[in-house]
């Protein structure tokens, strides 16, 4: 290969400059993570020796337990409500004419673009006790006293679904636009009705979309701290609160970074469920 | 099979998508000091915004840091489309597998690890700090976006290049920018997005020397509602909509 030696120079900077990014700013730091996570806390340095398992064990501890299990809650339910709205909605977009598609999709992604801290606010502003929902109910006369929408349970998940509603969409719209009416219409054709076509046919071809939204809105429900921070008040917290209070304000950083190596391992085996059953439903397809 | 029911359903959703935007920008021109009744038209929040010099320094502080980020981002991210495209080398999987973990793990996870790095090398949080995290966080969807351009394109026009006596960088700059470009504009527009809209890590790796947009408008939201973060908000939401509309104009030009 003689062309290889005068494509070394350009090759092996382009390689250094992207191996000493990455190595320094993802790798490296994860391992600082899981390292300060077995350490002691320390109030002037932060960090000290002996290494042990404490944090996990507080962890364990049923006050964050109750935390961790209510920001479990709260995702699940936003990424159950996800699905409710975002399965029907895809479908329905996919069978749009062509043309409206794409502008229908634009109008998907432009929320994605504008500031989530804004829209956050943005929903703050309806539910506020004297906001838009509350004054419009009460001139109406459906209520007489304001209901008490805001820094609740429901203002979160509120705020999470219309922020993470997109995120569920966009992929199920893909597997929609890629199922074949044929089959479909093979069902009908061998006289399955519509409640099993759905269930046999339908449902199965689009799971691998349901299970990337499930993803996509599951695993950042959990951390964005911000809309519980806005929304949810003091009882309403997210892991994402919980890890940022101990780094920033507790300032118990190896508690903090316990809590994120776990949120981490709950990502990763997600992950991991979902590439089981892509190829388990591949294996299905062959 | 009726066709209104489906379309019923799409408008409604839109509708509600919506309707939260389109009232925090109606109320950006409410002349009322509360935030939700209606006072009559007026500027005032915005003329308060930009009497208010903390704010308009943190806007110029949010917009060179995006633009540095994106710009940073794009160039580290072409090239490792570039690599993972056109070169063999040990590691591959390795590389591939970092960019999907900054892809894919909560934000805060990226925020906490990179507090951590930088807090233990000693870095002054600022300006640099924000700078190496943004990048971070904007790479794997420049990467995504060139990858996708490279997708398909013929390395053996490269290698006739070189035959003909090109060097590398040559080759690169001379037949394979050309090709990526709208790619590295849609990157840098992406990027900069992102980047202009990030709180999370921000949140961690932002010191008091260097104040950024998102984490005013935080300590404004968290504490109550305040008529200016609608004046703010549309602004931004006006400037991200241009992005996006350039970006997808490049694109759809450049595919035709």
């Amino acid at each position: 290969m003689f062309g290889q030696a005068f494509r070394q120079p350009f090759k092996n900077a382009v390689l250094l400059l992207v191996w000493v990014w990455l190595l320094a700013l993802v790798l490296v730091p994860n391992v600082l993570v899981v390292g300060t996570s077995l350490l002691t806390r320390d109030p002037v340095d932060f960090l000290t020796l002996p290494f042990t398992l404490e944090n996990y064990q507080r962890l364990m501890d049923p006050l964050y337990v109750q935390v961790f299990l209510h920001s479990l809650y709260m995702a699940a339910v936003t990424t159950v409500l996800c699905l409710l709205i975002g399965y029907p909605f895809a479908w329905a977009l996919a069978g749009v004419d062509k043309r409206w598609q794409t502008l229908l999709i634009f109008l998907l992604i432009v929320p994605f673009w504008t500031n989530s801290l804004v829209r956050t606010y943005a929903i703050k502003m309806l539910l506020a006790g004297n906001g838009l929902i509350n004054s419009g109910l009460q001139s109406l006369g459906v209520i007489d006293q304001p209901l008490e929408l805001l820094y609740t349970e429901t203002a979160v998940i509120i705020g999470l679904v219309y922020l993470l509603l997109p995120f569920m969409i966009l992929p199920l719209y893909a597997v929609f636009e890629d199922l074949k009416k044929e089959l479909v219409m093979a069902s009908h054709d061998l006289g399955a009705g519509r409640l099993p076509t759905f269930l046999h046919v339908i449902v199965p071809l689009t799971l691998p979309g349901v299970i990337a939204g499930v993803l996509l809105v599951f695993l950042p429900a959990m951390g964005m701290f911000y809309v519980a921070d806005v929304l949810g008040g003091a009882r309403n917290l997210l892991v994402g609160n919980v890890i940022k209070n101990q780094f920033l304000d507790a300032r118990d950083w190896p508690f903090g970074a316990a809590a994120s190596v776990l949120l981490t391992l709950a990502m990763a085996f997600l992950l991991l469920a979902h590439r089981f059953s892509r190829r388990r439903l591949g294996e299905e397809g062959a | 099979m009726t066709r209104w029911l489906p379309r019923t359903y799409l408008a409604l959703v839109y509708l509600l998508l919506y309707i939260p935007i389109l009232v925090l920008v109606v109320f950006s021109f409410n002349d009322a000091r509360t935030a939700y009744r209606w006072g009559g038209f007026s500027l005032r929040w915005y003329e308060a915004l930009f009497n208010n010099q903390a704010m308009v320094q943190a806007m110029w502080n949010s917009l060179w840091l995006a633009l540095a980020a994106a710009t940073v981002s794009t160039l580290i991210g072409a090239l490792t489309a570039l690599a993972l495209h056109r070169y063999r080398f040990r590691g591959k999987p390795m590389l591939q597998g970092m960019l999907f973990v900054v892809m894919m793990s909560p934000e805060i996870v990226l925020a906490v690890s990179l507090l951590a790095l930088f807090l233990m090398v000693g870095l002054q949080l600022g300006f640099v700090s924000l700078l190496l995290a943004h990048v971070t966080f904007c790479l794997p969807f420049v990467v995504i976006t060139v990858s996708a351009r490279l997708r398909g394109f013929d390395n053996r026009l490269l290698e006739a290049a070189r035959d003909l006596g090109a060097s590398e960088f040559t080759v690169v700059r001379t037949v394979l920018v050309p090709v990526i470009m709208p790619a590295l504009l849609a990157g840098w527009l992406l990027g900069f997005t992102l980047s202009l809209d990030d709180v999370v890590v921000s949140t961690f790796v932002s010191g008091p020397s260097y104040e950024i947009l998102p984490l005013r408008i935080y300590s404004m939201v968290r504490v109550g509602l305040r008529p200016e973060v609608n004046a703010l908000g549309t602004l931004l939401l006006v400037f991200s909509l241009t992005m996006l509309l350039l970006s997808q104009w490049i694109l759809m030009r450049s595919n035709r």
